[in-house]
């Protein structure tokens, strides 16, 4: 009789990262079904596009790499990096754009730094700051306009074979400048009832956007019902923004109201999906706390005061750079402890 | 209603636990061996009191402890002593250990018993006497002796006393069913410990799972002043710090004792056991044990002798050998494997889980962490699991421990939630018995210098004594000659007046004297010199056939001496033509030499005039 010798626990969760990781796709997914109605079939091709791409290029690392790739890929980690970044392009942005952006998250911000749980940056956001910086064209001129699938967008094939052809001349006729972008170049010079004249922002707060947002906000709110992730770094990332807003950006004849951050742009997914990816955010409650809300106040100031009209993957990754210094000074204060034990041993020990 | 307040973290793993309560407690009778470990508690381990071959009767001891912390161990029933010898017992390590193997008659005859009736007209400390010599030791799983416990230190009055009915663990409902059957006995063994600590607050906390328990105990403390506070269901919450903050808010410090917040927590088990100890006056010789998992044909509790082979239990409970692929001493969560089921049930086991592959599956292939942090949520003591999993894999110790690595209850809390099953207890367990061995090891290397330098100082004290004695005796030695030199020039002058032969013998006497002053003188001199024949000047030197020799030594002292200073003084000129950097040290080495040339000479025209004055008072003779 050879009995089984194992240390304890004897029993353990079957919840494995792999299934952590399909909950983050299928909560992602209302998201995309809301910018798929709202603004064709752009992100989707761009989905499907960046996660086959992500995992052949994880194959091909993994390979090089000398790691063993079947059980690396079956993690799904890899299709979610693809996954935030499809959601997250413009929607006719080239597929060499995105091609780009998928390769850099990859190959050079994931397995390069170590692979899974190594990378000090969100790899998705590392991608798109690249192809932001690089093809400040293609990243802005590309975003679809507010038309629904059933009214005005454009098709399937033609959204398919705008995106892998060499000249976008096509595409002109469907792409708008984003709420964002429009608020922030036009408020200058226009009053904010002049601004909101622009179809961009519809009836609502911004035409599809909204829409699109609190698609990500619903499944955000599924993820922490299901403890993948905790309420601290959303709420904190959205009530950064929304103090912000309060105390600087009350006149909406200078800034963007506040509904517009809140509903506008890549704020639910940023908030929901992409800060919380736990290997490059903060650890302790506390430390989610301040990391969220710093990505929610640099979202705020380079929204209306920088250059780019939208601001998540820069905001994201300055937060990247804070993490370890977040973590070293927020441990929590341990059970039968006066106080929390910070820095390192021998000072300034608790 | 009791007030209860909530631990961080903690999980809800499967409880498991209904399969063991569909039938009550079963008798499990008297196997044909029985195998008492003599430490079966935390201190010194019992001695032997009887001899092989002898007949010992039911609840007669064993093995007792006789300098130290411990308790006795007692015969679960009639029968002879068959051996004493080393075998396998309840351990991680499947290690052996001394036990005493009893042969049981079958007759089951008592020893004799003294039951107490009031135990409020006897002494405290004879209650805790009785106690302690019923052989009982904490049931929950440490085995701590019961009447230690009882006696908090001085300055630290118990102001709650706790019986612990959580059993969180899954699987396990040894507690459940005593509580249910024994529910009258467990409540009079808290009033005796209770009467004994005379705490403020009794309170007894039952997770919210046990409807049966909870109602058998309502019931028992009618009229009593014990409060029964029903807690949620959650993983750990029979941790004595987590039970401890649950039903009073406080948290025992780092490091310290419950008794340090005013609180004890004792186990239902040991309650149980107190109470026949003191009331029927039986010692502790049964337990009540789980026994489960898929591999049992009739999961349930059974009350077994102490002692009883666990491959005796599981056979009763109907073991298909063919499917138990883990067997579990204890819960799923904290239990440890058994190597085999050829060990006995002693006063520490409450579980035995004979599971399938299916039941307790081998976890997957460790994944790299993902900083999830599922680990932190579930922490029931706030520690950085995945930090402390980084330090502890980077062999950072010092880290580790200052993140509060020993404040981990190891309860796997943090291993079961991990999404990439990451073994994490085992890495803070390897860590925590790492740090212990460096710190042992510190502690050696400590004591080895001390040795050392302990030596290094006697030695030394030794040498200088030495030196001491040495010049002490040079110094008499000296002074023993000038005496004698004294009395010897005494007696020339006195000797004027004798004849002409007597004053020469003198004359030559004081001559010789005379030349053995400066020999000694010499040999000073030449001592100053480390040269080779320093021997050669020896005070002893006397006579005239000894000057000679010693004259040329002399001679030859002062060519190598002169020699050496030419050497020196070639050295010297090349250095300073070369400007070298030793050109100090060689002018100093010059000097030296020419003094130690000087002193030669000196010594040698010493010697010199000496054999001149012997050779002239010689030839006047």
């Amino acid at each position: 009789m050879a009995l089984v010798q194992q240390s304890s626990p004897h029993a353990h969760n079957a919840r494995p990262t792999s299934r952590v990781m399909l909950w983050v796709i299928l909560a992602a997914l209302p998201g995309l079904l809301a910018q798929t109605l709202f603004f064709g079939w752009g992100n989707l091709i761009n989905v499907v596009w960046c996660i086959a791409l992500a995992l052949a290029a994880e194959a091909a690392i993994l390979k090089l790499r000398s790691k063993p790739v079947a059980f690396f890929l079956k993690d799904n980690t890899a299709a979610v990096t693809g996954l935030l970044l499809g959601l997250s392009l413009p929607q006719f942005a080239p597929w060499w754009v995105s091609g780009i952006a998928v390769i850099t998250a990859i190959v050079v911000a994931k397995q390069l730094y170590g692979g899974l749980g190594s990378n000090p940056f969100n790899p998705a956001m590392v991608g798109y700051a690249l192809v932001l910086i690089s093809f400040p064209v293609a990243m802005t001129t590309n975003w679809a306009q507010a038309a629904t699938l059933w009214g005005g967008a454009p098709g399937f094939g033609e959204t398919l074979s705008s995106i892998f052809s060499a000249s976008q001349t096509t595409v002109d006729g469907w792409t708008m400048a984003t709420p964002l972008d429009e608020y922030k170049h036009k408020i200058a010079s226009h009053t904010a009832a002049e601004v909101l004249q622009h179809p961009t922002f519809g009836e609502q707060i911004a035409a599809g956007w909204e829409w699109v947002n609190l698609a990500f906000l619903a499944g955000g709110l599924l993820l922490i019902g299901l403890r993948i992730i905790t309420w601290h770094i959303p709420v904190a990332f959205l009530a950064g923004i929304a103090l912000m807003s309060l105390a600087f950006g009350s006149n909406p004849d200078q800034y963007a109201p506040l509904q517009l951050h809140l509903l506008a742009g890549g704020t639910m997914l940023g908030a929901f999906f992409i800060a919380t990816d736990p290997v490059s955010a903060a650890t302790s409650h506390q430390g989610k706390l301040i990391y969220g809300a710093g990505i929610g106040v640099l979202i705020y100031l380079i929204r209306s005061w920088g250059n780019y009209p939208d601001a998540v993957a820069f905001s994201v990754l300055l937060m990247n750079f804070a993490v370890p210094f977040i973590d070293h000074y927020t441990p929590p204060r341990t059970y039968g402890h006066h106080k929390p034990r910070r820095g390192l041993p021998g000072r300034n020990g608790g | 209603m009791t007030q209860l307040w909530n631990f961080a973290g903690g999980i809800h793993p499967p409880e498991n636990k209904h399969q063991s309560t569909t039938r009550p407690i079963q008798q499990a009778g008297i196997p044909e061996r029985l195998v008492l470990p003599l430490q079966q508690h935390i201190g010194e381990p019992a001695e032997v009191a009887v001899n092989v071959g002898d007949r010992v009767l039911k609840g007669q001891v064993v093995a007792d402890v006789t300098s130290g912390m411990g308790v006795p161990v007692h015969a679960p029933t009639s029968g002879t002593i068959e051996a004493v010898e080393q075998l396998p017992v309840p351990h991680p390590s499947g290690m052996a250990d001394w036990c005493v193997v009893l042969k049981p008659d079958g007759e089951d005859q008592w020893t004799e018993l003294s039951p107490i009736s009031d135990y409020k007209l006897m002494d405290r400390e004879q209650v805790l006497q009785i106690i302690r010599n019923a052989g009982i030791a904490g049931m929950g799983g440490a085995g701590f002796p019961t009447d230690i416990k009882l006696r908090p230190p001085r300055d630290r009055k118990v102001e709650t006393l706790i019986l612990n009915g959580a059993e969180c663990e899954p699987y396990i409902t040894a507690d459940d069913m005593t509580m249910r059957e024994h529910a009258a006995e467990v409540v009079s063994g808290m009033q005796v410990m209770a009467w004994i600590l005379r705490p403020a607050r009794c309170v007894i906390g039952i997770e919210d799972n046990k409807p049966e328990a909870i109602a058998a105990m309502q019931a028992a403390v009618q009229g009593t002043q014990i409060e029964i506070a029903v807690i949620p269901t959650k993983y750990p919450s029979g941790g004595e710090k987590q039970l401890i903050e649950i039903l009073t808010g406080l948290e025992v410090p780092s490091g310290g004792i419950p008794a340090d917040v005013g609180v004890m927590c004792q186990n239902i088990g040991t309650s149980l056991a107190v109470s026949r100890a003191v009331f029927e006056g039986k010692p502790l010789i049964s337990r009540v044990v789980t026994l489960t998992g898929e591999a049992l044909q009739q999961p349930g509790n059974v009350e077994a002798l102490i002692g009883t082979p666990i491959s005796y239990l599981l056979a009763q409970a109907g073991l298909h050998p063919e499917q138990l692929n883990r067997l579990v001493l204890g819960g799923p969560m904290m239990g440890y494997t058994l190597h085999s089921d050829d060990v006995p049930v002693v006063k520490t086991s409450n579980c035995v889980i004979a599971a399938t592959a299916g039941e307790l599956p081998a976890p997957p292939p460790e994944q790299p962490c993902i900083r999830c942090g599922q680990c932190a949520l579930a922490c029931p003591m706030e520690l950085l699991p995945q930090q402390l999993f980084w330090y502890a894999k980077a062999a950072e110790f010092e880290k580790a421990e200052h993140l509060n690595l020993f404040d981990c209850i190891e309860c796997g809390a943090c291993s079961y939630v991990c999404p990439s099953s990451i073994p994490l207890v085992q890495y803070y367990r390897y860590a925590k018995g790492e740090i212990r061995q460096q710190r042992a090891e510190q502690l050696k290397s400590d004591h080895a210098r001390e040795r050392f330098e302990a030596r290094q100082a006697r030695l030394e004290r030794e040498q200088q004594e030495k030196e001491q004695r040495r010049k002490e005796r040079a110094k008499a030695a000296a002074e023993a000659q000038a005496k004698k030199q004294a009395e010897a020039e005494q007696a020339a002058q006195e000797g004027e007046a004798v004849d002409d032969r007597a004053a020469k013998a003198a004359l030559v006497q004081q001559a010789l004297e005379r030349k053995k002053a400066k020999a000694a003188k010499t040999a000073e001199a030449a001592a100053a010199t480390p040269a080779p024949s320093q021997e050669t000047a020896s005070p002893d030197t006397t006579g005239e056939d000894q000057a000679l020799p010693d004259i040329e030594a002399l001679e030859k002292q002062l060519m190598q001496a002169q020699g050496k200073l030419d050497t020196m003084q070639g050295m010297l000129e090349e250095a300073r033509a070369q400007q070298a950097d030793n050109v100090d040290k060689l002018e100093r080495a010059v000097a030296k030499n020419h003094d130690r040339v000087q002193r030669a000479e000196q010594a040698l025209a010493d010697a010199r005039n000496v054999l001149a004055e012997q050779t002239g008072s010689a030839a006047s003779e």
